[in-house]
């Protein structure tokens, strides 16, 4: 390998930000009070960047958890802005305001208990719901670009499959019920919806069910035992010699040459 | 593509150019040769982090003495308490509770459910809120036997051999005899998985798998998972009561020596509360951000080894603590992404990885500690490694074959969390290869656990990730999602069972913590810091400079 082609060593830095050699520095305003912080930083980066330690608002780093929604406005910008604080890039003239926890309404069910008409239960549950006004606030504050008021809408006509689609991207972040002059908390009535819908309206899976029955009865016991106590080497053989499914091959379909040990 | 520079640009030109081939090829089910296990050896002895000798000393103090750790593990087994054992009133008790669970991450919230059918009152305290955890984060899916031409023998064999033989068999028994057992509980619970139209689920291979068992409801199984078993738990309230911002910070053990409690910490208030319980449950998740060797992390803002170290003063043993799992596909581009995990499912869905070249240079499903040894060979040892703008190196992801092995559409339906992440930075993963490197993502050793989950201690109880011995030196994907519920539960059962059948002790006592803090002072460690830390800090120099107070 000759010098000139020597590859860059990756750099290991951690999560703490160490901007590069003429980064340039922008205002932004936490919670009011101005700091410089180097561009292309995350919110989050931004906010540590001026020395902040997170307690409340920081969760997965990665845009799944929820813990970071955020509210900001430019400077002169009248429009009020959202998203997550670990996926949204801080601007110039940022004024940021995280939403640390929100109150919501939650009321307990017994999921094992809806089987006539979840739609029904949903609305003893959830009776704001109903009373969307359908100002699409929600949508436009949705960092996960969830159409919530379009969920919500499919929830009221009964169309719990497709609110449960339409839902499913949701990281329960709370935004959209903060905003929401009907006051619904749209991410935990969707919640109810998906579990109703993968129990009770998605099928169940027969191929499960009788593997389930198998496990209860120790079918596997006696075949796990042995080779918990079997000589590493001969374990290494069975390895190795195992066969693999085909990528493409269908569910269900495929069985290998060898049915000894199913 | 905006999102990519020109020069990147160019390079995704030379990817663009031999797709066409490599796709053919995989239609036929002809892919790069895999390692064989005496390469996998070699590989991984020239290139994993785990198999470098520098940063690593042996550990000074405690039940693993004399042990070679990498030193930012040996540091903080070797630190001292954050409380003054004789402050801490034992005799008023703040709370109370049958058991007590450590962490309310997907190990935690399995064992509170379980514990609760079981007929306890659980308390769960947590250092950030119900659900922040690793859990959370785990995309890709969750492994069990559940289909016809599959078992958990043949699971058991992938378990093993993807660990290179040195899990502790009894407990990989445990996982994948219980698999499918789990996956129908969260049937049962309403959880989403990925179904044909007949209810049948939807299954893929992983790195290392010999069956297609990988259960998935998306890329957010993880996700997925944690928001339905909280929102059980808090339909179960009465019985299930969550502290959040409440960590533990140390265990409380009765005149007997068995779990008792633990001093728990309001992060908010700075106040140390006394929670006394009949029977305890560590469950606090990995060490991701204590980044060894520097490497960035996947894992959750809180992932600072908190149990470990609580673990390890009440006398409890570490196993394989020098083993780290680095995810062969973190992000490292654009810069906001860094460290973000690219599932493992964008290669089981077939993409390739490439070097600067277009060229593949490895099975894309080596079990996940060889795909690394592999793309960090190709970067630091053979230079074909591709440069960003901010200095890292790394190798294409060819994530737009998806689209062309399953059709259009395949990415944005399989990956919409990924597709969104990089969507956000104007780039289309359905169209253009991603730029990846490995990741610091899972701790694979920790508390040493039974098939039980029960530690040395007496009514001391650990699951999910702070756990050792179910991967052995290497995890593969699919399995600690698994691991998490399989342990989590049958620790609630195992507690329920003890707590029930044991009379609770009378005398509370933090005699191991004082203990510890001298045997610290003898060892004349100069400037031993105090642990757990509960949050990392990423303040930069020029601020802690000024933090002179």
């Amino acid at each position: 390998m000759s010098e000139d082609k020597k590859p860059l060593k990756p750099l290991a830095t951690g999560d703490r930000t160490i901007p590069p050699e003429g980064a340039k520095m922008i205002p932004i305003y936490i919670m009011g009070r101005e700091y410089m912080v180097p561009e292309t930083l995350t919110i989050m980066k931004a906010v540590e960047y001026a020395g902040y330690t997170y307690i409340r608002g920081c969760g997965c780093r990665g845009g799944i958890c929820g813990a970071c929604g955020t509210f900001y406005r430019f400077l002169g910008d009248y429009r009020l802005r959202s998203g997550l604080a670990c996926q949204t890039v801080a601007g110039p003239n940022m004024v940021i305001m995280q939403l640390p926890f929100f109150p919501l309404n939650r009321p307990d069910y017994v999921l094992d208990e809806i089987k006539g008409n979840p739609h029904e239960e949903l609305r003893r549950l959830y009776p704001e719901v109903f009373k969307c006004i359908g100002c699409g606030t929600c949508t436009r504050t949705c960092p996960m670009d969830i159409d919530v008021m379009d969920y919500i809408a499919l929830m009221k006509r009964g169309d719990l499959k497709g609110a449960a689609h339409k839902s499913f991207d949701c990281v329960m972040c709370g935004l959209c019920a903060s905003r929401c002059p009907a006051q619904i908390t749209q991410f935990m009535a969707a919640m109810f919806v998906r579990r109703v819908y993968g129990k009770y309206i998605l099928p169940r899976a027969g191929h499960l069910e009788r593997r389930v029955s198998e496990v209860k009865g120790g079918k596997y016991e006696k075949a796990l035992k042995g080779l918990a106590a079997m000589k590493q080497d001969e374990v290494k053989k069975l390895y190795v010699e195992r066969e693999r499914e085909p990528d493409l091959a269908e569910p269900g379909k495929w069985m290998p040459r060898d049915v000894t040990n199913l | 593509m905006s999102g990519y520079t020109p020069e990147l640009k160019e390079l995704i030109r030379k990817v663009e150019a031999t797709r066409p081939a490599r796709v053919e090829k995989a239609r036929k089910g002809e892919h790069f040769p895999a390692l064989t296990l005496e390469q996998r050896q070699e590989w991984l002895r020239k290139y994993h982090p785990d198999y470098k000798n520098d940063g690593r000393r042996k550990v000074l103090v405690g039940p693993n003495r004399g042990a070679e750790l990498p030193e930012e593990i040996a540091a903080l087994l070797e630190s001292k308490s954050r409380i003054d054992p004789l402050a801490i009133d034992l005799k008023r008790t703040d709370y109370e509770a049958d058991l007590l669970v450590i962490g309310a991450g997907g190990a935690g919230t399995a064992a509170a459910l379980a514990a609760q059918e079981a007929g306890l009152k659980v308390l769960v305290s947590t250092k950030l809120r119900h659900g922040d955890s690793n859990t959370v984060m785990a995309e890709g899916g969750i492994q069990g036997a559940t289909q016809e031409g599959d078992s958990p023998y043949l699971h058991y064999l992938d378990v093993i051999g993807g660990g290179h033989f040195s899990n502790v068999p009894e407990l990989v028994a445990a996982l994948t005899n219980d698999a499918p057992l789990i996956i129908h509980w969260l049937e049962g619970l309403g959880m989403m998985f990925d179904k044909m139209p007949d209810g049948r689920m939807k299954v893929r291979h992983g790195g290392g798998t010999c069956r297609k068992r990988m259960h998935s409801s998306g890329d957010m199984t993880g996700a997925e998972i944690m928001r339905v078993v909280r929102d059980e738990a808090r339909n179960r309230s009465g019985d299930i009561k969550i502290l959040e911002f409440s960590p533990a910070v140390e265990l409380i053990l009765d005149e007997e020596g068995r779990a008792a409690g633990a001093v728990l910490y309001n992060l908010e208030t700075k106040e140390y509360y006394v929670a006394r319980a009949r029977a305890v449950l560590i469950a606090t998740g990995g060490f991701g951000r204590l980044h060894i060797q520097g490497f960035p992390t996947t894992n959750h803002y809180g992932a600072t080894a908190d149990g470990c170290v609580m673990a390890y003063r009440a006398g409890v043993r570490l196993q394989d603590m020098d083993s780290t799992q680095y995810h062969p596909t973190g992000a490292i581009f654009p810069e906001q992404n860094v460290g973000l995990l690219i599932t493992e499912k964008v290669r089981g869905l077939g993409a390739q990885i490439l070097n600067a070249e277009g060229e593949q240079f490895c099975f894309p499903l080596e079990p996940r500690d060889v795909e690394s040894a592999c793309i960090i060979r190709e970067c630091l040892d053979i230079g074909k490694g591709v440069a960003t703008p901010t200095g890292r190196s790394g190798v294409w992801l060819d994530s737009p074959m998806i689209d062309m092995l399953h059709g259009e559409g395949t990415v944005r339906k399989e990956l919409p969390a990924k597709y969104i992440q990089f969507k956000r930075y104007d780039m289309d993963i359905s169209k253009s290869p991603m730029l990846i490197y490995p990741t610091l993502h899972y701790q694979n050793g920790g508390i040493l656990i039974n098939e039980w989950a029960e530690t040395g201690v007496k009514g001391l109880y650990s699951a999910g990730e702070v756990a050792g011995g179910v991967h052995g030196r290497n995890r593969l994907m699919g399995n600690s999602l698994l691991d998490v519920l399989v342990f989590g539960r049958r620790a609630g059962l195992r507690a329920a069972e003890y707590a029930k059948s044991n009379r609770p002790g009378v005398k509370l006592t933090l005699r191991h913590v004082e203990a510890f803090n001298r045997e610290v002072e003898e060892a004349g460690i100069d400037g031993a810091r105090t642990a757990p830390i509960l949050l990392p800090d990423y303040s930069p120099d020029h601020v802690r400079a000024r933090q002179v107070g």
